[in-house]
């Protein structure tokens, strides 16, 4: 442990975890899109670019990316949503602590449970029509997941359920890291509330809301658990994940399947980079 | 403030709660009933006999929850242990020596925290599988450990902040280099290593997607694959998935009210840095 060459006795562990489970995948990854294999033969057949061919050109594999809108501008509601209860409960509020817990509480639940809260509340006759009668909109009720119009804004409508708690909580840290004595120096120069808002909050935490866009888009294009386990991607709820999981384990295309990975990864490469463009990063730390 | 803007504010605030906490009150009533009751009565209804525990102990066995929470606890306990153990190495390597490849490593981490799990999730596969580790816990175990650079960026950051004079002072009353970081470095991380344990612990406990597909056999089922798995004998049975969904969501409620405040700042922490 002595010597010239001791860091990497302490880095070894970590590296070769980082290469087998991460820079190795993506390397097969690559070379699989270029292939047609099915997992066990040992022979893989050249495709060329087919699998992409088919990845842009077959409904069933661009279609996925269209129900990721949904998710999208849903992450929008939520940012929006999270923002506005952040604000108003980093100022003196009665049963602060209270209400903290409560809007965060549903981010730390299992998502398999979230999804089985959900498939009660949306039942025909569940819980959501129950309350719409209650409240005098029986009207509007319908088949929430059995729609194929309705089902994706149910399960994008979960989604924020589930996820408002994490940007909430990540915005509320934001602002409490703001130094009190600027709020103050504003309530003495006439400010009101939207004025703190737009001229300290918002460029205050612009940081962690860009990084909230990138998590939103990356997110979206990356449903998996509420759409698999509450409709198990019927009515026109497949999303990306779940069509690339059939494709490559049920149906054994691995090559089509790293074909639709690879395009995904692309995408969320160039997300970053152009987020990265728009808002650069000033506070480097790491060395 | 005016008193309408009050108002409005407190009436958001308990509009919310609401949200939130409507939809999973109405599972808690539906655990508590009879099948004849569920039948009978409307979501929104109460259950007649809160002490009818009959749906739980039905999940209980049937769903061989107890299994599942086992089998969760382990790859839990040896999952963080060895996120800790890996990431603390990694990061005073990397804050403590100075080598040519710095920049390098530290850049292939940035970059793998680009990869998104989910995308990479069936060339992991192959690879899992020509080590032989799918269907054991191992294969989760692994995964865990592998795909973590949250956390190694959290050692780093925070071990900047201890004053190298500490390591130096150790180094000539005559430690070695593990002497320091064992002896000194890591007991001087337990904030750290909280808010790892704390943000990881969630995420482990929740994960669905790598259990799923890496655990087939019933034996290993960790406790979101046991209750996924009541799905389909369970689909007209509410009552029992719901006592079920309860029992899976009830240590969350339990560890939230302990550790409340803990649990913020490490997500804060984890998200940021």
């Amino acid at each position: 442990m002595r010597g010239r060459n001791a860091h990497w006795f302490y880095l070894a562990p970590a590296l070769a975890l980082l290469i087998t489970f991460t820079y190795v995948p993506v390397g097969n990854m690559v070379w699989y899109s270029f292939h047609q294999w099915d997992g066990l033969d040992p022979v893989m057949e050249p495709a060329g670019l087919d699998n992409y061919v088919r990845v842009f050109t077959d409904e069933r594999y661009w279609r996925v990316f269209l129900i990721s809108l949904y998710y999208f501008v849903a992450s929008f509601a939520q940012i929006a949503i999270a923002l506005y209860f952040a604000v108003v409960l980093s100022f003196s509020t009665r049963f602060r602590n209270l209400f903290k817990g409560i809007l965060f509480f549903p981010y730390l639940l299992n998502g398999v449970a979230v999804g089985f809260v959900f498939l009660y509340l949306f039942q025909p006759d569940g819980t959501l029509d129950s309350v719409l009668r209650l409240v005098g909109l029986g009207g509007h009720t319908q088949y929430w997941l059995g729609d194929p119009d309705v089902a994706n804004i149910s399960l994008a409508g979960t989604s924020v359920w589930r996820f408002t708690g994490l940007s909430f909580v990540l915005f509320l840290g934001a602002i409490q890291s703001i130094p009190g004595e600027i709020y103050e120096a504003a309530d003495l120069d006439g400010a009101n509330r939207w004025h703190q808002f737009r001229f300290i909050i918002a460029p205050g935490i612009r940081r962690i809301i860009s990084l909230s866009f990138i998590l939103a888009i990356s997110g979206s294009l990356a449903v998996f658990e509420i759409p698999f386990i509450m409709t198990g991607g019927a009515n026109g709820t497949r999303t990306f994940v779940i069509q690339a999981y059939e494709t490559a384990f049920q149906f054994r295309q691995i090559g089509l399947a790293s074909a639709m990975a690879v395009v995904l990864l692309l995408i969320v490469l160039l997300v970053t980079w152009i987020q990265r463009r728009l808002l650069p990063d000033e506070e480097v730390t790491l060395t | 403030m005016t008193h309408l803007a009050r108002s409005a504010k407190y009436a958001s605030l308990i509009l919310a709660s609401l949200v939130v906490l409507v939809p999973l009150v109405v599972v808690l009533f539906a655990a508590f009933k009879t099948h004849s009751e569920y039948t009978t009565s409307g979501p929104l209804t109460p259950p007649r006999n809160w002490l009818n525990f009959d749906n739980f102990a039905t999940a209980w066995t049937n769903g061989n929850m107890l299994r599942g929470f086992w089998n969760t606890t382990v790859i839990l306990v040896v999952s963080l242990t060895g996120t800790v153990a890996v990431g603390t190495l990694a990061a005073y390597a990397i804050s403590r020596f100075s080598f040519r490849l710095k920049r390098l490593v530290l850049g292939s981490f940035l970059v793998a925290a680009l990869v998104p799990g989910v995308t990479t999730q069936v060339a992991t596969y192959q690879i899992v599988k020509s080590m032989g580790l799918v269907n054991t816990p191992w294969s989760a175990i692994v995964l865990f450990l592998g795909t973590d650079i949250v956390s190694i960026y959290i050692f780093i950051q925070f071990m900047e902040s201890i004053p190298r004079s500490l390591d130096q002072a150790a180094l000539i009353d005559g430690a070695n280099r593990f002497t320091v970081y064992r002896r000194i470095i890591l007991p001087l991380m337990r904030p750290a290593i909280a808010t790892v344990v704390i943000i990881k612990g969630i995420a482990i406990y929740n994960e669905f997607y790598i259990p799923f597909l890496y655990l087939r056999s019933p034996d290993l089922n960790v406790i979101s694959t046991a209750l996924f798995r009541f799905k389909g004998p369970y689909g007209a049975q509410w009552e029992t998935i719901a006592a079920c969904t309860m029992i899976v969501i009830l240590p969350t409620v339990v560890i939230f009210l302990l550790l409340q405040r803990f649990i913020y700042n490490g997500i804060t922490e984890g998200a940021t840095k």
